[in-house]
């Protein structure tokens, strides 16, 4: 029983019309989701610019407010001021779309992201799947926007996005039926309870490849191939201004937001915790996935593009194949109260493969493969 | 309320198929394509089938359209489309006789309605179904197996001597 529910009961008590019953909850539910979303991103866009330029060896932001914290309400002013500029070879209606469809399926995904224990607003059956597909709308959204400008630099960036999310895609969902196999379910809220032993734990290597694939999705940096600003300018929203690229901007840090939000459900045990109220576990471990990346932003230099392709067909699908195979000959034959040598036998096999292929992957020493 | 979400969906399945058809840009035609896959996963879900509905966004929506944008990107003077060749005519009365074919079918026939409420929840009793022991695994497997070998038949054809 989530909360909207109990929500929908109370209100027909208290003998409201059907559709009031069915729609107040989900209007209700829908805007406070939109509200902590946007919230959280403003925090995250002020804590990856100081942890960015920590990592720099310098201050970042610190003007605005205290710690800066106000820099990115100055920055959403500054776009929303800029003026806004559609080119003249552009198809213009497919440039005006392009930004809704890149925004809306990632607020979309929030619905079934668990917050706290009943915190959620859809328990679908179908949960994880259900998150794979409505992501899997926003690469569209990407392409019409690099088609619509009528941009070489954009048009290139559309190419990679292709590229890049259909390859990835295959490896996330099967460490994800990983998952499923353990817990038998597809529910975001099952999947949450039935962790006792974190799956990053049970786990490792699907983690591993779920949270490089995710990263790979949510275009981050190594991946962020699309973006490439030292290539291809700004890649697919080159040619977009103002509000619009406002909702690209807010796209990019809302898509981590899902992504962390949906590996702290799957490989983080979601919300559960000792002491601390549920809500605030979530959003701690939430801050801690998008550290991770913001870390990893910093760290690591751009994917070529034979090298993106490369590793995810010849590295992370063999691994995500065995990692499946390995997960499902352990569920049908170790006892679910022996988990705990379930842990160990993974972390051993985690480690040999991940050493083994990558004495075994090589991409023809430096030389670009076509 | 469904049938009103169900009017609405088919009015828009049925807009952006017409829009499929007429717009000459094949770019907005292959948009107008999703749109009409999203309508159909709406109705699925109208139809308490939720799975189906989430695959139907996966596949169509995910996998299909963006295969068909990367067929049109090969493609000259897409804006444009194709002009229309000699053969219209004759073209026109050979899918409008199978659109009076499959309207006639679609109208005489008896659909049998089932009785029984929806399942709560649909993926085990779909999985139980397609690999189960009374259920349709050896066809899965023939379906994979005949997947998997036009995959390597068009590696094999494409491939650079």
């Amino acid at each position: 029983m989530t909360l909207l529910d109990q929500f929908q009961l109370i209100l027909k008590s208290q003998n409201w019309p059907d559709w009031a019953v069915y729609l107040v909850p989900a209007l209700v539910g829908i805007i406070i989701i939109i509200s902590v979303v946007l919230t959280v991103v403003i925090v995250y866009i002020w804590w990856e610019r100081r942890l960015i330029s920590r990592f720099q060896i310098r201050l970042g932001p610190n003007r605005c407010g205290p710690e800066g914290i106000f820099q990115p309400i100055a920055t959403a002013v500054k776009i929303l001021l800029k003026e806004d500029i559609v080119p003249e070879k552009a198809d213009k209606l497919i440039h005006f779309i392009a930004p809704i469809t890149v925004f809306v399926p990632i607020l979309l995904i929030f619905a079934v992201v668990p917050f706290g224990e009943g915190a959620i607003l859809a328990d679908l059956n179908v949960g994880i799947v259900y998150v794979i597909a409505i992501s899997s709308i926003s690469v569209i959204g990407i392409f019409m926007a690099a088609w619509a400008s009528g941009n070489k630099y954009s048009f290139i960036s559309g190419m990679r996005s292709i590229a890049q999310m259909v390859s990835y895609e295959i490896p996330v969902v099967l460490s994800i039926v990983g998952i499923a196999l353990v817990v038998g379910s597809f529910s975001m809220l099952k999947i949450v309870e039935a962790q006792n032993i974190p799956f990053i734990l049970l786990q490792p290597l699907g983690f591993l490849i779920f949270f490089l694939g995710s990263l790979a999705e949510m275009n981050r940096s190594p991946f962020d191939l699309l973006e490439a600003d030292s290539e291809i300018v700004a890649g697919y929203h080159i040619e977009y201004s103002g509000m619009k690229f406002a909702m690209f901007y807010l796209g990019e840090y809302g898509v981590a937001l899902a992504y962390a939000g949906i590996i702290t459900t799957l490989f983080l045990s979601g919300w559960q915790g000792p002491l601390l109220p549920p809500v605030i576990w979530f959003l701690i471990k939430v801050m801690m996935v998008f550290s991770v990346i913001v870390w990893i932003r910093s760290t690591l230099p751009r994917f070529r593009v034979d090298q993106l392709t490369a590793f995810a067909w010849k590295f992370m699908l063999p691994l995500a194949v065995i990692n499946l195979v390995l997960i499902a000959i352990e569920v049908l034959v170790i006892p679910a109260n022996l988990q705990w040598t379930m842990v160990l036998i993974n972390f051993g096999f985690a480690a040999v493969l991940i050493l083994l292929w990558s004495k075994l992957f090589t991409l023809g020493g430096g030389r670009v493969e076509v | 309320m469904p049938e009103l979400v169900f009017l609405l969906m088919a009015a828009v399945a049925v807009v952006s198929a017409l829009g499929v058809l007429v717009v000459r840009d094949i770019f907005r035609a292959a948009l107008c394509l999703i749109v009409l896959f999203m309508t159909v996963a709406g109705v699925y879900v109208l139809l308490h089938a939720d799975f189906i509905a989430v695959v139907q966004v996966l596949v169509y929506v995910g996998a299909i359209s963006v295969l068909i944008i990367v067929a049109i990107m090969l493609t000259r003077d897409a804006r444009q489309g194709q002009p229309l060749g000699n053969l219209k005519y004759v073209a026109g009365a050979v899918a409008f006789l199978l659109l009076a074919v499959i309207v006639y079918s679609v109208i005489t026939t008896a659909f049998t309605l089932s009785e029984s409420a929806p399942l709560e929840e649909t993926v085990k009793p779909l999985g139980k179904l397609l690999f189960g022991d009374p259920g349709y695994l050896l066809t899965v497997q023939i379906a994979a197996v005949l997947l998997l070998s036009a995959i390597l038949g068009a590696i094999a054809v494409i491939r650079e001597k």
